[in-house]
């Protein structure tokens, strides 16, 4: 089923959570809600839900209006961040939940709901479990479990918030990719909200990155990381070293120094950013490039990381650059000396800063 | 306070843990100090007291005391007791789960006011709660004229004293609930909504079942004052022997006639309830202890 918002507007008393978002879900798709904390992703998948009221605008599933749905007849699933399981129910019961609560008119047999529910238990590979108390269970299963008891109702949505972000790194990246394959067999209009950028690129088929209750830029998990649209979006996924300058003829003029882009960039107040593996460290004190010295070098398995401090007129800006720990700089620099940095890769945006003031 | 008796079972383990270890361990004339002048305290001003009461009670052999119990006027007293408790603790209950349920879930004008005037009842002297009835009600009061019109009588008879007891209790159940209500928030409660359950299933399959030990703890605290309350009560009765006499009140008659040994009889049944209702309470608590592990 389709979801699509239409000027949703929600303020939180002087607090805009949405501001005027106008958003399509299309059918089939897992979607990743994307953004820092605040930026009203959560806020969004609440209403969608119909938790939460928004001030002004439409909420359509399938096409149909149904701002004024109750949520329960929205026939959504929804997947909470703390598991919100009933914790005075066995397994078995939270997963049951939905099909008990039916009108007796449409409501399985007892025989019926058994089998379901321990098909559901075997969906999510937990079977073995169905006699436990919540409390029972680690965090990556109680998740599991949440997820059998929301889709137990045959929702025609589901909606995720943040539904990893309380479990430790090892189970969080087991439980993505078992999502991505769940997905693939149910092949359910799914939302999730996160602010982990690493998880929206693995599991989404569509990434919406959001801040400050709008819409930065929607598209593919590679196309958002490979054309960030906005400043905002390329420093979000993934770590970012920044540059602010002028444009000028070889590239963008950072006071004496010129960072080199190879290609034409547009005129004005500009701000660049390059990652921290398309960063080359050239060992020269003077010349091209921009100055810098080297603060510590770390070294984490297969990466060095090297640290360094903004010299002249970078002075107090701090660059990270990444090597090969098998690239002769990786174990050849010193702490304390001068390097000019040259960037392999750049993306250039105009200042947002001072472009509205120009 | 049932979470917070919860709490306590659950740190028994870690001071266990505490004790067993030299690192932590306390030097003994501490734990001898400490532990002397609670248990003294404890023993001279409950234990003892508690004790004499049968004691007195007994004074003159199982016969005086089994007459003081089955005398018309102490069964009265009985039945009226239990009345004004069966029908508070029940009233209670719903109000106070209502008005829990009311404060922690809705965001409302005059909320705050609410928790105030919940409150109320505690912060009141009893006799104060007692003598609003009585102007309010009496043939002086507001509506005491209208009432006698009518001829229904609330002051000196038993409605009365049914609203003298249901004031003083008011506060109990919502009291306990509040806090494990705030605390457990909303989430279970929005899942269930979701997953397609009406208001009142949400209410009896969710909510009702997370908070039951707490309340039935609200429950026992309220029966136990109801059953044991005076001033606001003592004012409103009248003290009219076999009709408007309570439980404590018809202690303070027995006393004041020199009748010591019926007094401490009918008190003694006073104080076995108190000591049933405190058994409860215990065997309450540790089950929602057992509930929160």
């Amino acid at each position: 089923m389709s979801i699509q918002v239409q000027n949703i507007h929600k303020a939180f008393g002087d607090f805009i959570a949405l501001d005027n978002l106008t958003l399509d879900f299309p059918s089939g798709e897992l979607v990743a809600l994307l953004g820092p904390s605040g930026c009203g992703k959560t806020t969004l998948l609440r209403v969608i839900a119909g938790l939460e009221q928004a001030d002004s605008g439409r909420v359509l599933l399938d096409g149909d209006d149904a701002s004024d749905t109750h949520v329960r007849e929205r026939q959504v699933g929804f997947v909470f961040q703390h598991y919100a399981l009933f914790r005075h129910m066995t397994v078995f019961d939270n997963v049951a939940f939905g099909l008990r609560m039916k009108p007796r008119g449409i409501r399985p047999s007892e025989a019926e709901i058994k089998r379901k529910v321990h098909e559901l238990l075997q969906l999510v590979q937990l079977d073995w479990l169905a006699d436990r108390f919540p409390a029972q269970l680690s965090g990556g299963q109680r998740q599991r479990i949440a997820l059998a008891r929301a889709l137990a109702v045959e929702p025609r949505v589901l909606l995720l918030d943040e539904p990893f972000g309380a479990l430790d790194a090892k189970v969080r990246k087991e439980l993505r990719r078992w999502l991505r394959r769940l997905h693939d067999e149910l092949h359910i209009t799914s939302i999730f909200v996160t602010h982990d950028q690493e998880e929206a690129l693995e599991v989404a088929d569509r990434v919406v990155l959001m801040n400050h209750g709008r819409v930065e830029q929607i598209g593919s998990p590679a196309e958002v990381y490979q054309q960030p649209a906005t400043p905002f979006v390329y420093g979000f996924l993934g770590a970012a070293n920044r540059f602010e300058g002028q444009s000028s003829a070889g590239g963008i003029a950072i006071g004496k120094a010129t960072l080199t882009t190879g290609q034409h960039v547009q005129h004005g107040e500009v701000i660049a950013f390059v990652r921290p593996h398309e960063l080359d460290i050239v060992r020269q004190e003077f010349g091209h490039g921009i100055p810098a010295r080297v603060s510590r070098v770390l070294t984490l398995g297969a990466l060095t990381r090297v640290e360094l401090e903004g010299r002249d007129d970078v002075a107090g800006q701090h660059f990270d650059v990444e090597l090969p720990a098998s690239h002769p700089l990786a174990g050849s620099l010193i702490t304390g000396e001068p390097v000019r940095l040259q960037p392999r890769s750049v993306r250039v945006f105009a200042n947002p800063e001072t472009a509205g003031a120009a | 306070m049932a979470a917070i008796t919860a709490n306590l079972y659950a740190q028994h383990d870690r001071a266990a843990l505490l004790e067993n270890r030299q690192a932590t361990r306390e030097a003994r004339w501490v734990k001898v100090t400490i532990l002397g002048a609670a248990l003294t305290f404890f023993a001279i001003f409950l234990l003892l007291p508690l004790a004499v009461v049968f004691v007195e009670a007994l004074a003159k052999g199982w016969h005086t005391y089994l007459d003081a119990l089955v005398e018309p006027d102490a069964l009265s007293a009985v039945t009226l007791t239990l009345l004004a408790a069966l029908i508070s603790v029940p009233l209670n209950l719903v109000f106070g789960v209502a008005a829990a349920w009311a404060i922690t879930r809705f965001d409302f004008r005059g909320k705050q006011l609410l928790i105030t005037l919940i409150d109320l009842p505690f912060s009141v002297s009893p006799v104060v709660a007692g003598l609003i009835y009585v102007l309010v009600f009496s043939s002086h009061g507001w509506i005491g004229p209208w009432l006698l019109e009518h001829d229904i009588k609330v002051i000196f008879a038993v409605p009365g004293i049914v609203l003298a007891t249901v004031f003083v209790t008011v506060p109990f159940v919502a009291r306990e609930l509040i806090p494990l209500l705030q605390a457990q928030g909303r989430e279970e409660e929005e899942a269930a909504v979701v997953l397609g359950a009406r208001g009142w299933q949400v209410f009896w399959h969710v909510t009702l079942p997370n908070v039951r030990w707490a309340l039935l703890y609200g429950v026992i605290l309220s029966n136990a004052r109801a059953m044991g309350e005076f001033g606001a009560v003592s004012v409103v009765s009248g003290h009219i022997r076999g009709e408007t006499n309570t439980l404590p009140l018809h202690v303070e008659i027995l006393y004041n006639e020199y009748q010591f040994a019926a007094a401490f009889a009918v008190a003694s049944l006073l104080a076995l309830l108190a000591l049933v209702t405190l058994a409860v309470k215990s065997w309450i608590e540790w089950r929602a202890a057992q509930a929160h592990d």
